[in-house]
């Protein structure tokens, strides 16, 4: 493992494969009547946000707890990075407060990159801009290992803003890593240009491609990122590329429906398939405290040498 | 972790292996420990054998086998990786996690016996202890062990202990089983006469 978790298309397979390995050690432990380990006792955990995240922050945050490392939220409303601090500052001074490691989430692409080359301590990357987000991607792995039993020779399908989506892409690399075949469903609008050069399929057709799929991930449209019209309306995108009660149905039965939240209910994807048995959404949250203590033990448990 | 730290540092360094158990002397001290074990536990009632990875998992299941034929008795076997609760975390590079699979029963009111197969440093045992405990309140804890070797840094002893073994701390000893290694065998390996061959570290401990 490197000292980093910045990508998933640097990860290696060895080291994807250790994170989901431990993590399902650690998702044992919540099976133990004390679910506290002493393992990071001592060790200072930074999650530094400058995007708003409820779910992420509090998953790292309960993830760092519970392996007893003390945990110092750090968020950019309210602190000196509102006043006009630049990151490289509040690097240094997270620096000298000695954080053992840094999970940092930010709206520029590449941010903790940046970061990991000014702080001693590991940076983990907790989603930046529109590039990666490689804890959501390792939790879903993780998922539907726990439900299928692997991820190599997988066909999972990712539908929608996949344009803005970081977590799209993290899994589009992580997946390929791990053997599964992908699919990206999306409109035109909602591809990136560089997508022919992602190890993927590329379609726009959803109802063709879900009865061959094992795993549908559904993606946010995310309107926040959105500067122009990226489709005609919400009614005319939920009707080609929502998740509604007919089409899960044509998915083989064993296949999973995910989406990393906040879903939005009507618009890509439908009440009932959100609450149905498929449905892992739920499950992965809870999976992502496990990846999440794996993920912190993997970088801080040790030395700090790689071995 | 005990028989990792043990054996691994046995491939890494030169030196003269010597075998001190063979597989037909672990088969005739497992089933004494076995025996041992009935005794001291009036029948086994309560018993609950957890292997420390990685050999002491294969025997635990050993000794449940034992009792088996002698006695009839089934006891619940399972394993406890202590690796999360070590004071020794930060001496090295990160440890990979075993598995920890506690029984149907659950530890509470039992007596849980520990198996590992080298009691060295005690640090192992007692990171065991701290693990136990996130699982329930046994009535009693005891530990069995292949092999002693001395050297104890904590106030900790075996209950059942298969063969003490006295050692320098510049050698290492290396457990076999057939169910991990192929082959069952207890080895010592001492370094070479070469001033290379430096005392084994604190992170040699097990």
């Amino acid at each position: 493992m490197k000292r980093h978790l910045l990508s998933t298309e640097d990860l290696g397979r060895d080291d994807a494969l250790l994170v989901l390995d431990t993590a399902e050690r650690m998702a044992r432990v919540a099976e133990a009547s004390v679910r506290k380990l002493p393992t990071l006792r001592g060790r200072t955990v930074v999650n530094l946000f400058f995007e708003d995240s409820t779910r992420t922050r509090t998953s790292f945050e309960v993830a760092a707890k519970r392996l007893s490392a003390d945990v110092i939220n750090f968020s950019a409303r309210g602190s000196s990075v509102s006043k006009g601090e630049s990151l490289k500052d509040t690097a240094q001074t997270l620096e000298a407060m000695g954080a053992d490691a840094v999970v940092c989430r930010h709206s520029a692409s590449g941010a903790p990159h940046r970061l990991a080359t000014w702080v001693r301590g590991s940076v983990v990357n907790a989603g930046d801009g529109t590039h990666e987000h490689p804890t959501q991607a390792l939790l879903d792995a993780f998922t539907m290992r726990r439900r299928l039993g692997r991820v190599d020779g997988l066909a999972v399908t990712i539908v929608g803003d996949v344009l803005h989506s970081r977590v799209a892409r993290s899994n589009v690399w992580l997946l390929a890593t791990l053997g599964a075949s992908v699919t990206v469903v999306a409109p035109p609008t909602l591809l990136p240009i560089g997508v022919s050069s992602w190890p993927v399929e590329v379609s726009y057709d959803l109802d063709a491609v879900l009865p061959k799929t094992d795993v549908v991930m559904m993606l946010r449209v995310q309107r926040e990122r959105m500067s122009a019209a990226f489709f005609p309306t919400e009614r005319e995108y939920s009707r080609r590329y929502g998740l509604d009660v007919d089409r899960a149905a044509t998915l083989p039965e064993h296949a999973l429906v995910m989406h990393p939240g906040p879903m939005v209910r009507g618009m890509e994807i439908a009440s009932r398939v959100a609450d149905s048995d498929r449905s892992t959404v739920v499950e992965q949250v809870a999976n992502g405290v496990s990846v999440r203590m794996a993920v912190l033990y993997l970088l801080l448990g040790g030395s700090g040498e790689v071995s | 972790m005990a028989s990792a730290a043990a054996s691994d540092p046995v491939s890494r360094r030169p030196g003269i292996a010597r075998t001190v158990l063979s597989a037909d002397d672990i088969t005739r001290i497992v089933s004494r420990m076995a025996h041992q074990i009935l005794e001291k536990t009036s029948g086994g009632a309560g018993v609950v054998l957890l292997g420390v990875p990685t050999r002491g998992v294969p025997l635990a299941h050993r000794l449940a086998q034992r009792v088996q034929a002698v006695e009839g008795v089934d006891l619940p076997v399972g394993s406890l990786d202590p690796t999360m609760y070590r004071d020794d975390l930060r001496l090295r590079g990160v440890r990979p996690l075993e598995v920890t699979e506690i029984p149907d029963g659950g530890v509470d009111g039992r007596v849980v016996i520990l198996v590992d197969d080298v009691l060295y440093s005690g640090r192992t045992v007692r990171a065991a202890l701290d693990a136990l405990a996130a699982y329930g309140r046994p009535r009693t804890v005891q530990l069995a062990v292949l092999v002693d070797r001395g050297h104890r840094e904590l106030p900790i002893r075996a209950d059942y202990v298969g063969k003490n073994m006295p050692t320098s701390r510049r050698e290492s000893v290396a457990v076999r089983l057939r169910e991990i290694d192929g082959a069952d065998g207890v080895l010592i390996v001492s370094p070479e006469a070469s001033p290379t061959g430096a005392a084994a570290g604190p992170g040699d401990r097990s």
